[in-house]
């Protein structure tokens, strides 16, 4: 059974990304860039698959610039066997994104395509649903534990106030949460392997595409600053503020 | 225009965040529906018909609508899409999973936590966890959209518009519900509390998480966490509170022993007050703080218990 895990590079989690000046966008020159958090996590779940004889083959995808190369070759650091790129300088959005998928997903027949439950740059939280819809395929989101069977995948799934279990029939689409798996260290041997690792690049017209953006992005703007109020010296001080300043209790 | 929203609930309550999404619908301007998705849900349609701004309930009953299967729940959506030209989900785990669903299928953008709305057609929506204010426009002819609630004041009850059933849409057979685990509380839900209780790293365990409960009855807040503190395994998952937990606007906000990474300032800082407890005076969270009390935690709460 092939496993599809697609793959975005993000500006890393620590940075804290500053607004342009003319609100076109956030400043991303010369800033760290990484694989989306859940989307390793996504690449750790199949390579675990793997390792247990339950998956085949595991192929990671990514979607975007030439510099998408680093995110897949960390990809197969992790453990992915191969790569795919899609190519392109166009800003692509979850929709543009779920189609360039979708062709590769029929192209490559994998039975299961694990990816994360969104991005920490656009935080949409679509395109695995999306490519779920377009394919025809069910799905589980937001999973924190999975299961295969026979022919179906048993899914926990963290929903609001607790957890839920599904079961799916393959091939089927799963999200990941935070709290699936804790990835792997990626090691230097590893990383020199991944090297050597069959990595193929097409572009949106070759898979016959249309990435084109559906959202226009008119303002990207600082948000209202929060400013830091006043320390108080003690509980009894706090407890004043709280009912004679702010008449919150 | 017309608006169709998706109604939030477990088949025996409405739940809250239903109303804050008929107001962002409000805002946006137009006739508005509210699709009831669900099993035995007659009550739940007959709640939601109170909303103020809405004109009329559809509601949609069968045992495949009954545990919110994203397949299922798309295909009762896409069945009545025609003549919309606004479909509008909660941003809650539900409605993230079934939006993106529908908008693929009529092959539009979705348009995801939108906290304001400009125009019909032009919305805000938080980026980069809360670190930027994306404003878009969409250019498909039905805009799907997920409302983040804390963005819009609930709509008030006192309307009695009318409730009509509709044809439920057949399973598509391709997941099934096994079980659900909910942890039951007496305590008002995360998302929609007036105060929330939050506890970090500087808890220290699991077992020290527990002398929130006491300030948390107090107050009548809900409970919630920083991820640090769910990582360490003091506090369930569910109780995550940040860029991808849950995102909360109390009236007030109590963050006891968390330091304030950003991802968690996306989720709460948009509260309208904010105390923070923390022994170390450097912290980022004593920056969105209204009030912060650099104190061990340990002597403070149990202190603000007996005085508030």
């Amino acid at each position: 059974m092939k496993v599809l895990v697609p793959v975005k590079r993000v500006v890393d989690y620590n940075v804290k990304v500053r607004v342009k000046s003319d609100q076109s966008g956030v400043d991303i020159a010369n800033v760290k860039m990484s694989m989306n958090p859940f989307d390793e996590i996504a690449v750790e779940e199949a390579t675990r698959l793997k390792e247990k004889g339950a998956a085949t083959e595991v192929i990671a995808v990514s979607c975007g610039v030439a510099q998408c190369q680093e995110t897949l070759r960390t990809a197969m650091a992790i453990g992915a066997d191969r790569g795919i790129l899609v190519q392109t300088d166009v800003e692509l959005q979850p929709l543009a994104v779920a189609k360039l998928l979708k062709v590769l997903v029929e192209k490559e027949q994998p039975q299961l395509v694990i990816l994360g439950k969104q991005a920490i740059d656009d935080d949409a939280n679509q395109t695995g649903q999306m490519l779920a819809a377009l394919l025809g395929w069910s799905q589980a989101t937001f999973a924190s534990k999975v299961e295969l069977g026979d022919g179906v995948v048993r899914v926990t799934r963290e929903v609001d106030g607790g957890l839920e279990t599904l079961e799916l029939k393959l091939p089927t689409i799963v999200t990941t949460d935070l709290r699936l798996n804790e990835p792997r260290y990626v090691t230097l041997p590893n990383i020199m392997k991944a090297k050597k690792k069959q990595l193929d690049i097409v572009t949106p017209d070759e898979l016959g595409v249309d990435v084109v953006p559906r959202l226009k992005i008119l303002k990207v703007a600082e948000p209202q600053a929060r400013s830091a109020g006043v320390k108080v010296p003690d509980v009894a001080a706090l407890v004043d503020k709280l009912k004679n300043e702010a008449k919150v209790v | 225009m017309s608006i169709l929203v998706i109604a939030e609930h477990d088949n025996v309550q409405l739940k809250a965040a239903t109303h804050n999404v008929v107001a962002a619908a409000s805002e946006i301007g137009g006739d508005i529906h509210v699709l009831v998705a669900g099993a035995n849900a007659a009550a739940v349609a007959q709640h939601a018909a109170k909303i103020v701004g809405v004109s009329k309930v559809l509601l949609a009953e069968s045992p495949a609508l009954a545990d919110g299967l994203a397949e299922n729940v798309a295909e009762q959506v896409l069945a009545l899409a025609p003549g919309y030209s606004h479909i509008l989900f909660a941003a809650t785990a539900s409605g993230k999973n079934v939006s993106p669903r529908v908008a693929a299928r009529l092959d539009v953008a979705q348009i995801s936590e939108i906290q304001a709305v400009l125009s019909a057609d032009t919305f805000e929506r938080a980026i980069y966890a809360g670190n930027a204010v994306a404003t878009v426009q969409s250019t498909d002819p039905v805009k799907v959209i997920t409302v983040r609630t804390t963005g819009f004041d609930a709509a008030p009850e006192g309307a009695s518009a009318a409730v009509e059933s509709v044809t439920p849409a057949a399973a598509v057979g391709l997941s099934t519900f096994i079980g659900r685990e909910v942890a039951k509380s007496d305590r008002p839900e995360l998302a929609g509390a007036k105060v929330v209780v939050s506890g970090g790293r500087g808890m220290g365990s699991a077992e020290n998480f527990k002398i929130l409960d006491p300030l948390a009855d107090k107050l009548g807040a809900a409970l919630g966490a920083s991820r640090a503190a769910v990582d360490a395994g003091y506090a369930p998952n569910d109780w995550q509170v940040g860029q991808t937990g849950k995102i909360v606007a109390p009236q007030l906000y109590v963050a006891i022993g968390i330091s304030g990474a950003i991802q968690h300032l996306a989720g709460m800082k948009d509260s309208k007050v904010i105390v923070a407890v923390n022994k170390d005076a450097e912290a980022p969270i004593f920056g969105v703080a209204d009030y912060g009390l650099v104190a061990d935690l340990f002597t403070a709460v149990p202190e603000l218990v007996t005085t508030l």
